[in-house]
C-alpha cells in the first residue's frame, strides 16, 4: 500500500542568505531515508501516466518501484535503458510541466517528486556504483556528431552503445555545450556534466574539441573526405538576440549568453585566479523571463551586486522561467519588475548609468496565445543601474547553415528536421535539439537527440558498404 | 595539444610562434583569426593569424606582450604546447578588382597587414606598403614585408629610423604625389585606423580595416565582440573581423576597448606573482 501522505519529502537546500554568496549548489538531494520515503508514495498506476510527460520515456514507477525496495543501483540501471545523462535530467528538467503534471498523487496532494529520485538514484550511482561497461559489437561505422550539447551527447551515447564508431566534434575547448556554458554551477555542478561524458567515453564515444564545424571542416567533408556515413547535427541556439534599442553597446551591456559563459565556463567569478575577467555592477538589471534571464539574474547575486532587477515585459502570470527558479531567484533577494519594458539605456562617459524603461499592460491575446504586452503612454521611468544583462532569448547559429547549403532552414534559421526521426533536406545529415526548434528545453533535446540516434541506425542499416 | 615548432623574439614585446594545426594550416585563409587558450585557467585570445603553411600543417601568430595573458604567453618556447588554438574563424578576406592597393600596419597590426600584402603581392596586384612603429627599436617583419610589395615605406613617430611620421603622413604624401590607390587596408590600433580611415574618407578611397575587439567563443555566441557598422549592430567574429573602414563608429568601438581595462591591471599583477612563484593560484 503506498504511503498516502500528501505533501512530498523536502529536498535539503543551501538557505538563500548562504547560497546567494557562493556558487554551490542550492539544492542538496535526498539522502536514502528521504528517497525511500517519498519513492513509497508512488502508487504504481498500471497505465503509467507519468511516462507520457518524459521525452525519452524513463521507466518511472519502475525505477521508482526499486527506490522503495532500497535497490538503488538496480533502480539506476532501470533509468539508464532509455536516459543517458540522468544526473543532469534529475536537476534541470522541468518535470512539473512533465512527468509530474502527470502524476495521478497530484489531484489530490502534491504529485510524487519524480525529478529528485531520478537525481538520488543518478547520485547514489556515482558515489557508490559501478559503471559495467559491455561494449557492443562494432559496425565498423564512423558517425559524426557536431555539437556536444544534451542532444549530441544523448545522441552519440545511443550510437555507441549501438557499436558505431562516433566522434562528438565541439567547438569549445570544453564539452558540454549549454550544460557547461550557460547552465551556472549552482544549478548543475560541472563534475556531475564531466562525470557523464566521461562515461559516454567509455562507450568509446571520441570527443574532439576546439574543433569548429563549419570553419575548419565542413559537413560535406566529413561526409566525403573524412569517412563518416551519417551526420548528426546539434549545434544549439547560441545567437544571442539583442533589443535593438538605444545604447546597447554601452559598457556595462552584456548578452546573457557572454554574461553566463564567462562566469560558467571561463570561471571569471575565480577571477583573478582565472584569467577570464567580468566586470560586474552594483546595480544589475536583466532584461528577460525565462530560466537564462533567472540564472544570469542569479549569478549576479552571486557576484557580489546590491540589487539585481529582472525586468519583464508581460506579467508573473507568463513569465516563462521555472517556478522552482523563480523562488529560488526571489529568495536570493532578485528583485522584479513585471510589465516593465526597456526603451534605452542611458550612459555616461561610454558606461552604463541607467535603463529608462516603460510600464505595459496586458492587451488583447497574441499569436502566442498570451495576452499582449502594450506601453502605457507617458509611463516611462528611469531605473539606475551599472549593467544590463540582455536575455530575451537565442537563436540558431549560421555557421554550418552557410557552408552547407543543400541542408534547408526555415525563416527563424532553425534547420528542418523530421520530429520522429531528425532527418534534414540533405542525405544521412541528421539534426535535432535548440538547432532545430529553437532555444527549448535540455530534456526535449535528448529526446530529439536519442530519435535521430534510432534514424540513423536505420539508415545505416539499409545503406551497405 | 597544439606545439610551438618555432619562436622568434621580433622585438622586446612582440614574438612570433609557428604552431603546429594541420587541419586550421589547411583552411586559413589571410583576415581569418585563431583563438588560443594557454592552459586550464586561461582566457581564450583571439589572434589574427599572420601566416600559414599548408604543407607543414602550420599557423603563424605575432602577439605583443600588452596584458598578463600574452604576457604569460610569451614565456612559452618552442616544444612547448598550448592547451587550446581553435579555427580559422571570421571570414577571409575577399579583393576583387583591385590593381593598385597601399597596405597599412601600425606596430603589430603590421603583421596581420603582413598576410593580405602577401596575398595580394601574390595576386599580381601592385602593393605599396607603409608600416608606422613608436620607434626603431619596434620594427618587426621589415625584410618579410619587403618581398610583398612594391614599395615598402617604414615610419617611425620619432624618426629614429630615418623617416619621420606617422604612417597618414605618408599615404597622404603618397596620394597628393600622384598615387592612384582602388583600395586601403589598414590595420593597427583603433585610434590609427580610424585616422587612416578620416583620410581616405576625404579622398573617396574605399578602406577596409580589421576589428580585434574583445570576444570569448568567436562564433557569434557571445556578442561581445559587437560593434556598429552602418549603423547596424554586427559581430567582429563572425561577420568580420574586415570591414568597410568608413562605416564602422571608432569611438564606440576605442570606448568598448576600454571595458576591462581594471580588471586587465589587476590580473597583470596576479600573474606576475603566479610567474615567479609567490602564488599557488
Amino acid at each position: 500500500m503506498a504511503d498516502m501522505t500528501q505533501d512530498r519529502v523536502e529536498m535539503p537546500q543551501q538557505c538563500p542568505e548562504e547560497r546567494r554568496k557562493n556558487f554551490d549548489e542550492v539544492a542538496l538531494g535526498y539522502t536514502e531515508e528521504m528517497a525511500v520515503s517519498e519513492a513509497k508514495r508512488c502508487l504504481k498506476c498500471k497505465h503509467k501516466p507519468c511516462m507520457n510527460g518524459c521525452p525519452v520515456m524513463v521507466k518511472i514507477p519502475e525505477f521508482i518501484a526499486l527506490v522503495a525496495e532500497r535497490k538503488f543501483e538496480e533502480a539506476y540501471n532501470k533509468i539508464s535503458e532509455t536516459s543517458s545523462l540522468p544526473a543532469i535530467c534529475g536537476r534541470v528538467c522541468p518535470q512539473e510541466n512533465q512527468c509530474e503534471k502527470h502524476c495521478v498523487r497530484g489531484i489530490k496532494g502534491e504529485s510524487v517528486a519524480i525529478g529528485r529520485l531520478e537525481r538520488f538514484v543518478a547520485d547514489w550511482h556515482i558515489k557508490n556504483g559501478k559503471d559495467e561497461v559491455v561494449l557492443p559489437e562494432r559496425k565498423n561505422k564512423k558517425v559524426a556528431v557536431v555539437g556536444s550539447g544534451p542532444s549530441g551527447l544523448a545522441c552519440a551515447g545511443d550510437l555507441a552503445k549501438m557499436g558505431y564508431d562516433v566522434t562528438v566534434f565541439e567547438a569549445f575547448h570544453t564539452p558540454g555545450g549549454v550544460l557547461v556554458y550557460g547552465i551556472p554551477q549552482f544549478r548543475l555542478p560541472k563534475e556531475i556534466v564531466k562525470t557523464e561524458i566521461e562515461k559516454l567515453k567509455k562507450y568509446g564515444v571520441k570527443i574532439e574539441t576546439n574543433m569548429v564545424i563549419g570553419k575548419v571542416l565542413s559537413v560535406d567533408e566529413l561526409l566525403n573526405e573524412e569517412g563518416f556515413s551519417a551526420v548528426f547535427i546539434g549545434t544549439g541556439a547560441g545567437l544571442p538576440s539583442f533589443m535593438k534599442i538605444e545604447g546597447e553597446s554601452l559598457n556595462g551591456v552584456y548578452s546573457a549568453n557572454e554574461f553566463l559563459t564567462r562566469i560558467n565556463l571561463m570561471k571569471a567569478y575565480k577571477f583573478p585566479e582565472y584569467d577570464t575577467p567580468i566586470y560586474f555592477g552594483k546595480k544589475v538589471a536583466v532584461v528577460g523571463g525565462g530560466n537564462v534571464a533567472m540564472d544570469a539574474a542569479r549569478c549576479a547575486m552571486r557576484l557580489g551586486a546590491e540589487n539585481v532587477y529582472v525586468l519583464y515585459r508581460r506579467s508573473e502570470e507568463e513569465l516563462p522561467a521555472r517556478l522552482e527558479e523563480f523562488e529560488h531567484a526571489k529568495e536570493e533577494g532578485v528583485e522584479f519588475s513585471f510589465l516593465t519594458s526597456p526603451e534605452k539605456i542611458l550612459g555616461e562617459n561610454g558606461w552604463v548609468k541607467g535603463i529608462e524603461c516603460i510600464r505595459m499592460e496586458l492587451g488583447e491575446i497574441d499569436s502566442s496565445g498570451r495576452c499582449r504586452p502594450v506601453p502605457i503612454e507617458g509611463s516611462e521611468y528611469v531605473v539606475e543601474v551599472d549593467s544590463v544583462v540582455i536575455a530575451i532569448g537565442q537563436t540558431p547559429n549560421p555557421l554550418i547553415k552557410n557552408t552547407t547549403p543543400d541542408i534547408e532552414v526555415n525563416s527563424r534559421g532553425c534547420i528542418i528536421a523530421k520530429e520522429k526521426t531528425g532527418e534534414t533536406s540533405k542525405v544521412g545529415v541528421f539534426a535535432g535539439g535548440d538547432a532545430v526548434t529553437g532555444a527549448a528545453t535540455v530534456i526535449l533535446a535528448m529526446g530529439a537527440g536519442k530519435n535521430a540516434a534510432t534514424a540513423i541506425n536505420e539508415y545505416l542499416s539499409k545503406t551497405e558498404g | 595539444m597544439f606545439e610551438i615548432v618555432r619562436k622568434e623574439v621580433l622585438n622586446p614585446s612582440v614574438s612570433l610562434m609557428e604552431i603546429s594545426a594541420p587541419y586550421i594550416a589547411k583552411k586559413a585563409e589571410p583576415g581569418q583569426f585563431i583563438i588560443l587558450r594557454t592552459d586550464e585557467k586561461g582566457e581564450r585570445i583571439p589572434f589574427t593569424i599572420a601566416d600559414f603553411d599548408r604543407e607543414k600543417g602550420t599557423v603563424t601568430i605575432i602577439f605583443q606582450k600588452v596584458g598578463a595573458s600574452t604576457e604569460y604567453l610569451d614565456t612559452f618556447n618552442e616544444g612547448d604546447f598550448i592547451l587550446d588554438f581553435v579555427g580559422p574563424l571570421g571570414v577571409a578576406s575577399h579583393f576583387e578588382n583591385v590593381k593598385k592597393v597601399a597596405v597599412i600596419g601600425g606596430g603589430l597590426g603590421t603583421a596581420i597587414a603582413y598576410p593580405q600584402a602577401k596575398k595580394l603581392h601574390s595576386m599580381g596586384v601592385s602593393v605599396d606598403m607603409i608600416n608606422g612603429f613608436r620607434n626603431k627599436e619596434l620594427i618587426i617583419i621589415e625584410d618579410l614585408c619587403k618581398e610583398v610589395c612594391k614599395n615598402l615605406y617604414t615610419m617611425t613617430d620619432d624618426g629614429s629610423n630615418g623617416n619621420q611620421g606617422f604612417v597618414t603622413t605618408k599615404l597622404e604624401e603618397l596620394i597628393k604625389g600622384g598615387e592612384i590607390y582602388d583600395l586601403v587596408i589598414a590595420i593597427g590600433p583603433l585610434v590609427m585606423m580610424k585616422a587612416v580611415c578620416d583620410l581616405t574618407r576625404a579622398y573617396n578611397i574605399k578602406t577596409i580595416v580589421s576589428m580585434n575587439p574583445v570576444m570569448i567563443d568567436g562564433t557569434g555566441m557571445c556578442g561581445g565582440c559587437r560593434l556598429t557598422v552602418g549603423g547596424e549592430t554586427k559581430f567582429a567574429c563572425v561577420d568580420g573581423p574586415d570591414f568597410d573602414g568608413h562605416l564602422v563608429d571608432f569611438d564606440e568601438a576605442i570606448l568598448r576597448s576600454k571595458m576591462f581595462k581594471k580588471q586587465e591591471e589587476s590580473a597583470r599583477e596576479n600573474h606576475r606573482c603566479r610567474m615567479e612563484g609567490m602564488n599557488n593560484g
